[in-house]
C-alpha cells in the first residue's frame, strides 16, 4: 500500500519474512488480516463461535430487530429472520459455505490454469495456439450466465458448484501463467537446467513454476474474492447451496422481503460479503506491492 | 486497414464456432437433452418422436452439425413456456437490455473517468484517498446487495424511486446506478493508473513548459492518450455488464434478456437459455471486435500490424 513506509530488507532476513513484513506494514492490510482470520475461524468452527444454534427455529421470536432498537432483544444482537433464527449465528455459519466453495473453486481453477498456462508458454507452437483459442472461447461467455446455466442443468450441490465455478476460472489463471512463463523461459537458470539435461517436466515443475509462483499467489488472492462474489450471486438467485444451510447470498435473498420488520436480516450478510471481499482485495494489493515493488509507482 | 479488419474478423470465427459448441454441449451436460427440451410431463411416445424429429438418435457429431446450422440462422427451437420461437423472445427483450446497458455506461463513464483523472492529478491527497476507497468498495460490494440496498433506502424508506419495472426514466435510475457502481470503480482505477503513466511523459512536460493551461494539459493532452487502454478495459468489461444485467434485471423486474434468462432457467425452458447464452456471447465477441478496431483507429502507432 502506498501510504505505508516500505520496510527495507536487511541482510539476515529471509525473503518470505521480508515479503510478509512488507505486506502487513499498512493498517488496512493488518485490518484485512484480522477480518480474514475471523472469517476463517467462523468457517472452521462455526458451532464453537456462534452464540446460538443457527438452525433453531422459534416463531415467537421471528423478525426481531437488532438489539439496539426498542423492540430488539439483548441476546439477539442482529435480530432474527422470518423463522426466528439468530442472524449472527447464521452469518457465522454462512462463512463456512462461502469460503469453502470459493477457495476450493480457486484451487480447481489454479490446477487446470497452471497446467494449461505452463504447457502453452513452455511448448509454444500448436499447443499454445490450441490453448489460447480455448481461453478465448471460454472468455467469450459472460461468466455468470454460463455458470448459472450450467448449475441449472447439473444441479446446485456443493460439489457441482465447486467444479462449475472452478472450471469457469481456469482461463484467467492460464493467461497469467502463460505470460509469466514467456518472460522466464529464456532466462539463464532455465537454459542452465536444460544444459545439464533436466527433463521438460523437471524444468517446468522445479525451475519455471517456483519462479512464477508470486504472480500466481497474488492473482489467486483476487480470484478468491471474485469467487466469493460469484458464490454469493448464485446463492442469491437460489442456485447456490440449498436451504436450510445458511449462505450469505441466500440470507440477503430471503431477508429482502422482510426489511420493513428487520432490516439487519438482509443488510448484515451483505456487509459480511463486502468485508471479506474487501479484505482479500486489500491483501492482494499489498502482496503484489511487496512482491513487485516496481509496481508501487503506479498505485 | 481492410486487411487488418479481415484478419481480425477471421480470428473471430473460431471463437464463434466455440460459442456454438459450448451452447450445444450445455443441453447435453445432463445426458439426454430431451429432459431439458421437453416439459417434464411429456410422454415416452412424445420423447421418442422428439428425438427422431430433432435427430437426437443420431451420432453426436451429426447432431452438432445440425445444431450449428440452425444456430447460425437463429433457430434455437420453440420456448416451452411461451410457445414462441426462442430467438424471437430474446430479440424482443433486447431493446430493454440495451437501454439499461447504455444508461449504465453513460453513468459509469461520466463518473469513472473524471474520478480517475482527479485521483491521478491529486495523487497522495485526500481526494485521491477518498476515490481509491470508493474504488475498493465498488469492487467489493456485490451488485445484487447494492440493488437490494437501493430498493430499501430509495424505494421503501424514502419513497423517491419505484422498486422496479420499465417505463419512465425514474424506473431506470436504480437499476442503472446499481449496475454502474462496479464499473465506475473499475474505470476510475484504470484511468488513474493510465493517467499516472501519461503524466510522466515528455509531451506533457513540453506542453506545460510551453505554458499551456494545466486543465488543458490534463483533460486534453493527457486524457486523450490515457483513454486508449481505458477503452480496451471497457470492451473487456462488457462481459461483466452482460452478466450484471442478469442479476440486476431480476432484482428490479426489468423486462430484458437477463430477466428472461433467469425465468427460463427456473422454468427449465432450455431453448430460451441456449438462445440467451448464444446472443450474449455473440454480442460480447462483436463488442470486443469493435473495441479492437477502434483501438487501432485511435492509436496510429499500432498501424494495423
Amino acid at each position: 500500500m502506498s501510504d505505508a513506509t516500505v520496510p527495507v530488507q536487511d541482510a539476515t532476513e529471509s525473503r518470505t519474512r521480508h515479503v510478509l513484513r512488507t505486506t502487513f506494514a499498512s493498517w488496512p492490510a493488518k485490518l484485512s488480516l484480522v477480518v480474514l482470520t475471523l472469517a476463517l475461524a467462523c468457517a472452521i468452527a462455526p458451532s464453537l463461535i456462534a452464540p446460538r444454534d443457527a438452525f433453531l427455529q422459534d416463531l415467537s421470536l421471528r423478525l426481531l430487530p437488532p438489539a439496539w432498537e426498542p423492540r430488539g432483544q439483548a441476546l439477539y444482537w442482529l435480530g432474527t429472520d422470518q423463522l426466528g433464527r439468530d442472524t449472527v449465528a447464521r452469518i457465522i455459519h454462512g462463512a463456512r459455505i462461502t469460503l469453502l466453495v470459493s477457495v476450493l473453486a480457486v484451487v480447481v481453477s489454479a490446477v487446470i490454469g497452471i497446467a494449461a498456462g505452463l504447457a502453452a508458454g513452455f511448448y509454444r507452437g500448436l499447443t499454445d495456439a490450441i490453448i489460447l483459442r480455448l481461453i478465448d472461447m471460454q472468455l467469450a461467455f459472460p461468466l455468470i450466465l454460463l455458470v448459472i446455466a450450467v448449475v441449472a442443468v447439473v444441479g446446485p450441490s456443493l460439489t457441482n458448484l465447486v467444479i462449475v465455478m472452478g472450471l469457469s476460472g481456469w482461463p484467467r489463471f492460464a493467461r497469467i501463467v502463460r505470460g509469466s512463463v514467456l518472460t522466464v523461459r529464456h532466462l539463464e537458470f532455465v537454459d542452465a537446467a536444460r544444459a545439464i539435461g533436466a527433463s521438460q517436466f523437471r524444468m517446468m515443475a522445479h525451475h519455471i513454476l517456483p519462479n512464477i509462483m508470486s504472480a500466481i499467489i497474488v492473482y489467486a488472492s483476487f480470484e478468491v474474492a471474485r469467487m466469493i462474489l460469484l458464490e454469493a450471486t448464485l446463492s442469491f438467485l437460489g442456485l447456490g447451496v440449498q436451504p436450510p444451510t445458511p449462505t450469505w447470498g441466500g440470507m440477503i435473498s430471503e431477508g429482502r422481503r422482510y426489511v420493513n420488520q428487520s432490516w439487519t436480516v438482509a443488510i448484515a450478510p451483505g456487509i459480511a460479503i463486502a468485508a471479506v471481499i474487501l479484505a482479500f482485495n486489500i491483501l492482494g494489493d499489498a502482496l503484489r506491492d511487496a512482491l513487485d515493488p516496481q509496481l508501487e509507482d503506479r498505485t | 486497414m481492410a486487411s487488418y479488419i479481415l484478419r481480425r474478423l477471421l480470428l473471430t470465427l473460431p471463437v464463434l464456432a466455440g460459442i456454438v459448441l459450448i451452447t450445444f454441449l450445455l443441453a447435453r451436460l445432463s445426458g439426454d437433452p430431451t429432459d431439458l427440451l421437453l416439459p417434464p410431463n411429456a410422454t415416452d411416445e412424445a420423447r421418442e418422436a422428439f428425438r427422431s424429429v430433432n435427430g437426437l438418435d443420431r451420432p453426436l457429431w451429426e447432431q452438432f452439425v445440425t445444431f450449428a446450422i440452425k444456430a447460425v440462422t437463429g433457430d434455437f427451437g420453440t420456448s416451452l413456456r411461451f410457445e414462441q420461437p426462442a430467438m424471437q423472445l430474446v430479440l424482443d427483450r433486447l431493446p430493454a437490455t440495451a437501454e439499461l446497458a447504455a444508461a449504465t455506461m453513460v453513468i459509469a463513464l461520466s463518473i469513472g473517468i473524471p474520478a480517475g483523472v482527479i485521483a491521478a492529478t491529486q495523487r497522495g491527497h485526500m481526494a485521491d484517498g477518498l476515490i481509491r476507497a470508493i474504488m475498493l468498495l465498488g469492487q467489493a460490494v456485490p451488485s445484487f446487495f447494492l440493488g437490494v440496498l437501493g430498493i430499501i433506502v430509495f424505494a421503501t424508506w424514502l419513497r423517491w424511486l419505484p422498486t422496479g419495472g420499465r417505463g419512465d426514466w425514474s424506473q431506470l435510475v436504480l437499476p442503472a446506478t446499481t449496475l454502474a457502481f462496479n464499473l465506475v470503480a473499475l474505470i476510475a482505477r484504470v484511468t488513474r493508473s493510465c493517467m499516472l503513466d501519461v503524466l510522466k511523459q515528455d509531451y506533457v512536460r513540453t506542453a506545460r513548459a510551453k505554458g499551456v493551461w494545466e486543465s488543458r494539459v490534463i483533460w486534453l493532452h493527457a486524457l486523450r492518450n490515457a483513454f486508449i487502454p481505458v477503452l480496451t478495459v471497457i470492451g473487456l468489461q462488457v462481459g461483466l455488464l452482460l452478466g450484471g444485467v442478469v442479476v440486476t434485471e431480476t432484482i428490479f423486474s426489468w423486462p430484458g434478456v437477463g430477466r428472461l434468462a433467469i425465468q427460463a432457467i427456473y422454468a427449465r425452458d432450455f431453448p430460451v437459455v441456449q438462445a440467451v447464452v448464444f446472443v450474449f456471447a455473440v454480442i460480447f465477441v462483436l463488442v470486443n471486435l469493435v473495441v479492437d478496431l477502434l483501438y487501432a483507429l485511435l492509436d496510429p502507432r499500432i498501424g494495423y500490424r
